[in-house]
């Protein structure tokens, strides 16, 4: 028993709370599911309240109908669209991780590229989206490239930061141990490096769900969420978009979560430390 | 290995004169002490004698012969003053870093660390992350990745600085048993005059920035040494003779006149 638990102890707090486990699941998963509950029912009671069109603003009850009833294009859809997702955001993870390294191995490297690196992420995506498609034609490739574009940026600065920020004094500690400069950056540049990438892997992951869906408005070969989106826009089928949106946001919480859970089994002493 | 420094001096590149003229001894197996207050320039010689700086003037020679920071830097037990633990490290993981980088194979060095772990009294946590170690234990894993490396000398950077200090106390009377049994040379830093006198068969006292040796003092005081020795008069004298060079100049400093 620590001093601080001991002191808790006898100022008459409880040391071990009894059923950890659910108790801990619960006060996390009740507060958003709650909010979430409220915020369906304040719609669903405006829609019947204000008597407005379904067509402008459908109910939930709507959204959920027109789900069970383009659920198999929304999962032909989704299969494309997490397909470019997932072949995108693994392009970016790849080159984001590999341009770290080589910029915070080598300076003159860092000179030469990290300007550009700032100017791939300032010119505005829609400006580059029609030329990718005149350059690779209507097939998945543009779509991949600029998933790839929109979630390298951050996996590539996140990890940036996180190779150079190594303790110094660590690293003078490792050079009286004898060791060399590739020992050094696996014994303690690439540790303190991984919270860093995998903070951005996460925004990443966000990321590439925007680009996918816009990469298909761009130049779409007729299938996709972001497609599908377009298409029931044109025939007002408002109901229809939102259960396109409720899967896109599905895809998007559960990225997330993926990479929440590859985090928590790569870097496990991080969240144990907070 | 005997260790010696002759007219160190060390002035770094924007200008603060570090160190100014200090040289010292540390023979085979002795404990030899470096006191003087912050900014006297103890970290810069540690880090001189490690190999981790060129010193502007002066040299380093060990077994009487002059050698550069290439050839000293990988051959001291170098340990500065934060722990430095990896916390992405269990206790263990920490401790056989330097038997690691040495080459020595994984098992083997695990076996090594595993029986010390009892003298170190870390016994039950050679698996806890860093962050489950108390200061005084965080300390003692730090010292025994230093003693596990194999050098033959270690220079400790105020070890025992950051803790409280009634865990110091502990410390140094556990530190000089492991010492006493190992018989490694240690040169020891630290601003505490009393833990100076209490550790070391030989004291030597910086002046304030730059640093330069004030006073050498033998403390011939027997062993093996309790803590129960700091209170008998043989101790203050020896405490009071240290202090004196010090106290002067931190007077003067502070205009004050004595």
């Amino acid at each position: 028993m620590s001093a601080g638990t001991r002191l808790v102890v006898a100022l008459g707090g409880r040391l071990e709370p009894r059923p950890r486990r659910a108790r801990g699941v619960a006060r996390r998963v009740l507060p958003p599911l709650a909010v979430g509950v409220v915020l369906i029912g304040a719609w669903e009671l405006y829609v019947a309240l204000s008597g407005v069109s379904s067509q402008i603003a459908p109910g939930p009850g709507d959204v959920a109908s027109a789900l069970v009833r383009d659920r198999s294009v929304l999962l032909s859809g989704a299969g494309t669209t997490l397909e470019e997702i997932a072949l995108g955001y693994a392009i970016a993870a790849v080159v984001g991780i590999g341009l770290a390294v080589a910029l915070s191995s080598w300076r003159i490297v860092e000179r030469a590229l990290y300007p550009w690196l700032v100017v791939s992420q300032v010119i505005p995506l829609p400006a580059l989206a029609p030329i990718l498609v005149l350059w690779t034609g209507f097939d998945v490739r543009p779509k991949l490239i600029v998933v790839a574009l929109v979630s390298f940026f951050p996996i590539a600065v996140n990890a940036i930061d996180g190779l150079r920020a190594t303790d110094p004094e660590l690293v003078v500690l490792l050079r009286t141990l004898g060791a060399s400069r590739r020992q050094v950056f696996a014994i303690a540049r690439v540790p303190t490096a991984l919270p860093y990438l995998f903070s951005g892997l996460r925004v990443a992951a966000a990321f590439a769900v925007t680009g996918a869906v816009f990469a298909e408005w761009v130049g779409s070969t007729g299938v996709g969420l972001g497609y599908l989106i377009l298409s029931y826009g044109n025939q007002t089928a408002t109901a229809d978009v939102f259960a396109v949106v409720v899967v896109l946001a599905l895809i998007g919480v559960a990225l997330f979560a993926l990479v929440g859970l590859a985090e928590r089994v790569a870097v496990p002493w991080w969240r144990a430390s907070e | 290995m005997r260790l010696e420094a002759e007219g160190l001096a060390k002035r770094y590149p924007e200008g603060v004169q570090a160190l100014a003229d200090v040289s010292l001894e540390l023979h085979e197996g002795e404990f030899v002490a470096v006191v003087g207050p912050s900014g006297a320039g103890k970290s810069t010689l540690l880090a001189i004698l490690a190999g981790l700086l060129e010193p502007t003037a002066g040299r380093v020679l060990v077994d009487g012969a002059e050698v550069g920071a290439g050839v000293l830097l990988g051959r001291m037990g170098y340990m500065p003053q934060r722990d430095l633990l990896m916390e992405w490290r269990t206790t263990l993981g920490n401790a056989t870093l330097g038997l690691e980088l040495a080459g020595v194979e994984r098992a083997s060095a695990r076996k090594l660390a595993l029986a010390e772990f009892p003298r170190f009294g870390l016994a039950g946590f050679e698996d806890r992350r860093p962050s489950a170690l108390s200061g005084g234990m965080r300390q003692r894993a730090a010292l025994l990745r230093t003693f596990l490396a194999g050098r033959d000398v270690l220079l400790l950077d105020e070890p025992f600085g950051a803790l409280d200090a009634i865990t110091r106390e502990a410390m140094r009377e556990w530190l000089l048993g492991v010492w006493e049994a190992e018989r490694k040379s240690i040169l020891f830093v630290t601003h505490d005059v009393p833990e100076a006198v209490f550790l070391a068969d030989r004291v030597y006292v910086l002046s304030e920035r730059p640093g330069r040796v004030a006073a050498v003092v033998d403390v011939d005081l027997p062993r093996p040494r309790a803590l129960e020795l700091t209170g008998t008069p043989a101790f203050a004298a020896l405490c009071e003779r240290l202090l004196a060079p010090l106290r002067a100049q931190a007077r003067a400093e502070l205009g004050v006149v004595s």
